[in-house]
């Protein structure tokens, strides 16, 4: 694969390395790492920043563990909360390459699990996390050569190409890359007209339709 | 417990021995140095937490959770990659979103089939974690203030970069 065009941008890599971008921007940061040598790097950088930081952290005075407690646990052979957090990956689809890892724990029964939602002429949507605050993940399915119709977003807003690719004014997207969006973008993506698009979109509120026609259908598809 | 006997590190101390420290836990369950790890780190990560809004009690916890980790997945930290302030950062941050956020933080698996490898290079041209390091400290060193707030801040809150700035 060559490189990609279109990445995350510092500020949000710099967020996810903090530990402060909520759950579904991380889902699509770390999808586009696993695709991405390049970010990977940034993020890498990104953590030693925050090492440095917390070395640079006035320590407090009041630990009250002591190493004398730890060790004990140590020989105790204490299981940790951590040990027995579930991981998703253990039974997903490993022949399945469209979904990278991070994005697979969410879909483990793979795309054709997922209840697809009719959202227009060529285009489905299947919701795969909401994180109750209003930011939520899902696929988008473009038939190849669909033009979606004229829109704004409500908030920062992230669509990472997954198969396929599409165009709009700002560039041209295939897998991997990352198109940010926020309230003054507006645009109308074309599917590439090589295969379906699939993509995956991280959503805050709905879309905003610009065009008559789809601030009619505005009702019928929120995401 | 003395909180700062001579194993009390300043910033400006060599890296190498706090990673010296982490693999002498790895290769030999080393209990003198996991204890100057725990006098150097653990004072440092609990006050990293309750920056991020953990009370006394859960900060506690978390900071006996990173420790112990530190101990038992001291085989895997590797001083090329990282130095032991950003593996032992990277701990914290991990089981902070664990139990403060009750949510996930996704990562990246390098032995997924899907994934995208580095391209290959000679050994002389990717940066080792100390010259990594050296490069990150200088560079905060020379932020102006502001900005270096900009950057702490963003680090040490649950807010989004955009609403700091």
């Amino acid at each position: 694969m060559s490189a990609l065009m279109h990445h995350p941008s510092e500020d949000t890599l710099l967020a996810y390395a903090a530990g402060t971008l909520d759950e579904p921007s991380s889902v699509l940061v770390a999808t586009h790492l696993s695709l991405c040598p390049k970010c990977r790097a940034l993020a890498k950088t990104a953590e030693a920043v925050g090492g440095e930081l917390m070395e640079a952290l006035a320590p407090v005075a009041d630990v009250k563990v002591s190493v004398g407690d730890l060790l004990q646990l140590i020989d105790a052979k204490t299981e940790l909360r951590s040990d027995i957090r579930v991981e998703g990956a253990a039974n997903s689809n490993q022949a399945d390459t469209l979904l990278p890892q991070p994005l697979r724990t969410y879909v483990p029964g793979g795309v054709d699990s997922l209840k697809w939602r009719w959202m227009g002429p060529g285009v489905r949507y299947a919701r795969i996390l909401d994180d109750g605050q209003g930011a939520r993940v899902g696929l988008m399915r473009i038939a190849s050569g669909t033009r979606m119709p004229h829109h704004g977003h409500a908030d920062e807003e992230f669509t990472m190409v997954l198969a396929g690719g599409y165009t709009d004014a700002f560039g041209s997207y295939r897998r991997g890359d990352v198109e940010t969006a926020d309230t003054g973008t507006l645009h109308q993506p074309v599917a590439d007209d090589d295969g379906d698009c699939m993509c995956l979109v991280v959503t805050r509120g709905a879309l905003k339709p610009t065009g008559l026609f789809a601030k009619l259908l505005q009702p019928l598809m929120p995401l | 417990m003395s909180k700062t006997g001579p194993l009390e590190r300043k910033m400006d101390q060599p890296a190498e021995d706090m990673s010296a420290l982490v693999l002498a836990v790895a290769q030999r369950q080393d209990r003198a140095a996991f204890g100057s790890l725990f006098q150097h780190y653990a004072p440092r990560v609990k006050s990293y937490l309750i920056r991020h809004g953990a009370d006394s009690t859960q900060a506690e916890e978390i900071v006996q959770e990173t420790m112990l980790s530190l101990w038992r997945k001291a085989a895997m930290f590797d001083p090329t990659k990282a130095s032991a302030g950003t593996w032992i950062f990277t701990i914290a941050r991990n089981l902070r979103i664990d139990a403060i956020r009750k949510n996930r933080r996704p990562e990246f698996d390098a032995e997924d089939p899907a994934f995208v490898p580095d391209p290959e290079q000679a050994p002389d041209d990717s940066l080792q974690a100390g010259q990594v390091r050296l490069q990150v400290r200088n560079a905060l060193k020379d932020l102006p203030e502001e900005q270096a707030l900009v950057v702490r801040l963003s680090f040490f809150e649950d807010k989004p970069h955009g609403e700091i700035a």
